[in-house]
């Protein structure tokens, strides 16, 4: 058995590094080590606690607002302020843009460029993947970025600046639009329907929505498969057996995305052996027994910080825990708690590249058809926010989905100011060291068995399991 | 057409938004950027194909002047803690601190340029008790220092050019690199803090939506009030210098427009401003934070006949999220 050292790993967010233990052609055991710590938690505490909507989005500069929303949400919590139907609505759409937005960055411009790399030279797909996906020269880049930066211009008029707004505020939102502005972002909306449906699917989002089975799928794929570009991915998974890849046998979690006063959009729970269940908020915990922390394992809303680097650990990502058990989230298991059938299918055998990525695609297609309908629902004229009133004493827990899966912030406030602020990101989850039971984490559990080419010291296969996750390693440990 | 310029973009203690934020340049956009500057990216950690080894030789031949670098860009402020050991930040693969790696590079470079706030003076990553011990390049907060000192040049001889604010505006990179590529970037392009003049010679008033209702001390009160943000909602758009609402974020906005103050994120130390951010500290009723150029005597002279002077259109919408009262041409009342 020898060990594989792969850092720096790039075209995730932030700083990466992962452990590989090989023996013959395949990978046995995998450590992931999230090397940088900055400290958020603990930069919080005797803040104001409305100070929490500054610090909280700088966490990430990707997932901005999604660290926004569950600010917003803990300052809610413990102030018993409600939003207005409007506010909802403006949050969600600006949420909405960050992750549709993320999706798609991770897919044109992190995950794709893989499949460029000269290891697949012998692939009948290769020349053409070169052309369009080889990182920031591919002719993919050039159509995406400028369809990017238009779908942003929303975040322009509703957000004011991404990233690290300070739009979205407890009560709501504090930018209230008109009925002209409206109309203006239903064209900025279609703009971007048409990118959608011209490059990235060369089909409305309506038939990708509806698409039921990976058969269904590849069957949608193969006419498509050199106009579109999700197309182009489809079948060079099928060809390259991804759906066999990154293999995950694990409960997935979601908190449930877009909230409004009914519920939200993807529902909140669990779900594992291919059945829903409930979601026990109470029953997470963080444990850092091979971290450099020290302290015992806690709910987040009684967790504490304490970086320790003579502690026996690997990494500074705490190892948080659902029950006792690894969980793992994204827009996969969004999609499975929230049962849709080509996500259900698409993870028959287990969680896989091909199921993570072909989610986050739906998701484009899901929620982009959904902002449509969020955009036509706000009243210019009643209110976009409650005035919020600060917590003087008390606790709240804001729970929210960014792209990349669960995002949680536990604040304890006392007299105005924060006593004790906690976050658990959804890399956190995904990419978390060993637990005092030597259970492995998501990540670590899906390296396990990955085949490596000869010769290989940046295993291909690994470079896909890794960003198949659309690791966000700022957030990990903030 | 003469070599390219290479360029090499490290992060440390950052959240990577100043990249996110550079991906939306708009006319120019980023890649037409890149071709009219002629660079050549050797590595970006977002956006570059190599990984792991590849990408460490790279950066390993850099640092040993093996490889030449025209400019390198630091995301992210200096990581030192704890202890001054650097642990905080390991560079991922090679079980060193990240700081010295980043040293090593601008060692070689002929230009170094700090991406934002925390890689200018430590920024967020700075805040509260700082117990990561971040600084900037060549600033600790205001002091200067940092970990490459103040009397770094880079290899064409500028300082280290400090493009200020959380994040950038991807206007305020790709104008930098334009310049710089042209040949055009001189000391006297930047400021007392060696950021970009092209930017920070406005304050972020200049051009605010909301200036009539400064100039009546017209007053927002709550969130999202239409009224001026400085005298209770701790704006600081008239000591702020960057030119936010000059130069539109995502095709239109900028935090005025989004409703809510300006922070002056371009500023060091604007991560502890000693308090609430959404509050305007006052003594006496009167806002602390005035115009840092103007006698205080004056401004309050003059805030009080503004006041006493405030049209019933500017009293009555400051308060309010949309306007009661619109302007109005009395022509064509026939009057």
């Amino acid at each position: 058995m020898s060990r594989l050292i792969v850092g720096p790993f790039n075209r995730v967010e932030g700083d990466l590094e992962v452990q590989l233990d090989v023996s013959g052609d395949a990978v046995v055991g995998a450590r992931v080590v999230s090397p940088l710590y900055r400290g958020f938690e603990a930069m919080l505490v005797g803040k104001p606690a409305g100070d929490a909507l500054v610090y909280a989005p700088r966490i990430c500069g990707i997932c901005s607002v999604s660290q926004s929303v569950a600010a917003a949400g803990a300052l809610q919590g413990a102030s018993g302020v409600v939003a207005p139907v409007n506010g909802h609505l403006a949050v969600n759409l600006v949420h909405a843009v960050e992750n549709i937005a993320d999706h798609l960055t991770h897919f044109y411009l992190f995950f794709m460029p893989d499949f460029a790399r000269a290891v697949y030279a012998g692939e009948g797909w290769y020349a053409a993947t070169v052309e369009r996906f080889t990182a920031l020269k591919g002719s993919a880049s050039a159509d995406f970025l400028p369809a990017r930066t238009g779908f942003m211009a929303l975040m322009g008029i509703l957000a004011g600046k991404w990233p690290h707004t300070l739009a979205i505020q407890p009560g709501g939102s504090t930018r209230a639009v008109s009925r002209a502005e409206i109309a203006r972002m239903g064209g900025m909306l279609q703009g971007f329907r048409r990118f959608l449906e011209r490059v990235t699917f060369a089909d409305t989002l309506e038939n990708v929505a509806a698409l039921a089975s990976r058969d269904a799928l590849l069957a949608w794929a193969e006419p498509r498969a050199t106009t579109g570009d999700f197309a182009r991915f489809v079948m060079l998974s099928q060809g390259l057996g991804l759906n066999q890849l990154g293999r995950t046998h694990i409960r997935h979690m979601s908190f449930g995305a877009y909230h409004d006063s009914d519920g939200h959009l993807f529902a909140r729970g669990t779900f594992a052996d291919g059945a829903p269940g409930p979601l026990p908020l109470n029953r997470i915990a963080e444990d850092v027994a091979h971290a450099w922390y020290q302290g015992a394992p806690a709910h987040p809303a009684a967790g504490q910080t304490r970086p320790d680097v003579s502690a026996d650990g690997y990494s500074w990502c705490k190892a948080p825990r659902l029950d006792g058990q690894v969980a793992e989230v994204g827009a996969l298991s969004r999609q499975l708690v929230a049962g849709h059938a080509l996500a259900l299918d698409c993870a028959r055998g287990g969680a896989n590249v091909e199921a993570r990525v072909a989610a986050r695609m739906l998701e484009v297609a899901l929620v982009v058809s959904e902002m449509e309908r969020w955009l036509a629902a706000i009243d210019p004229a009643a209110p976009f926010i409650t005035h919020p009133i600060d917590p003087a004493d008390g606790a709240g827990a804001g729970l929210t989905e960014a792209a990349r899966g669960s995002l949680g912030h536990w604040l304890q406030a006392d007299q105005g100011r924060i006593a004790n602020y906690q976050i658990i990101a959804p890399t956190t989850w995904n990419f978390s060291p060993r637990d005092a039971a030597g259970v492995p984490g998501p990540l670590e559990q899906a390296l396990q068995g990955a085949p490596i080419r000869t010769g290989e010291t940046e295993p291909v296969a690994v470079q896909h399991i890794v960003r198949s996750f659309d690791p966000c390693m700022v957030c990990t440990v903030h | 057409m003469s070599a390219p310029l290479s360029l090499v973009w490290l992060q440390s203690g950052g959240c990577g938004g100043c990249t996110l934020s550079l991906l939306g340049a708009d006319a120019p956009d980023l890649l037409a950027t890149l071709a009219a500057a002629n660079v050549d990216v050797l590595w970006h950690p977002s956006l570059s194909e190599a990984s792991g080894a590849e990408a460490r030789t790279l950066l390993a031949d850099i640092a040993g002047g093996r490889r030449k670098v025209d400019i390198v860009c630091l995301e992210g402020s200096v990581i030192n803690g704890p202890a001054g050991s650097g642990r905080f930040h390991m560079a991922a693969g090679t079980g060193e601190p990240m700081r010295d790696l980043v040293a090593a590079i601008c060692a070689r470079a002929g230009v170094v340029i700090a991406v934002g706030s925390c890689a200018a003076f430590g920024g967020i990553t700075a805040g509260g008790d700082n117990h990561v011990e971040a600084t900037g390049l060549s600033y600790d907060g205001t002091a200067p220092g940092g970990l490459l000192g103040p009397d770094f040049r880079g290899q064409g001889g500028l300082p280290v050019v400090n493009i200020a604010g959380c994040p950038i505006h991807p206007g305020w990179f790709t104008d930098t690199l334009l310049q710089y590529a042209a040949g055009a970037l001189t000391r006297e392009d930047l400021d007392e803090w060696e950021r970009p003049l092209a930017y920070t010679a406005h304050l972020v008033h200049h051009g605010c939506a909301r200036n009539e209702f400064y100039e009546f001390k017209a007053s927002a009160e709550t969130p999202g009030d239409m009224g001026c943000m400085m005298e209770n909602l701790g704006c600081k758009g008239t000591q702020a210098r960057a030119d936010c609402n000059i130069r539109a974020w995502n095709g239109s906005g900028s935090c005025l427009d989004g409703n809510y103050a300006c922070i002056n994120c371009t500023a060091p130390g604007f991560e502890e401003p000693g308090h609430a951010f959404a509050v305007t500290p006052k003594v006496g009723g009167i806002p602390i934070g005035l115009p840092t150029d103007m006698p205080k005597a004056w401004f309050v002279a003059l805030a009080s006949l503004s006041k006493a002077a405030t049209p019933k259109r500017l009293r009555e919408n400051a308060t309010r999220a949309t306007p009661s009262v619109l302007p109005h041409d009395k022509r064509r009342d026939g009057k």
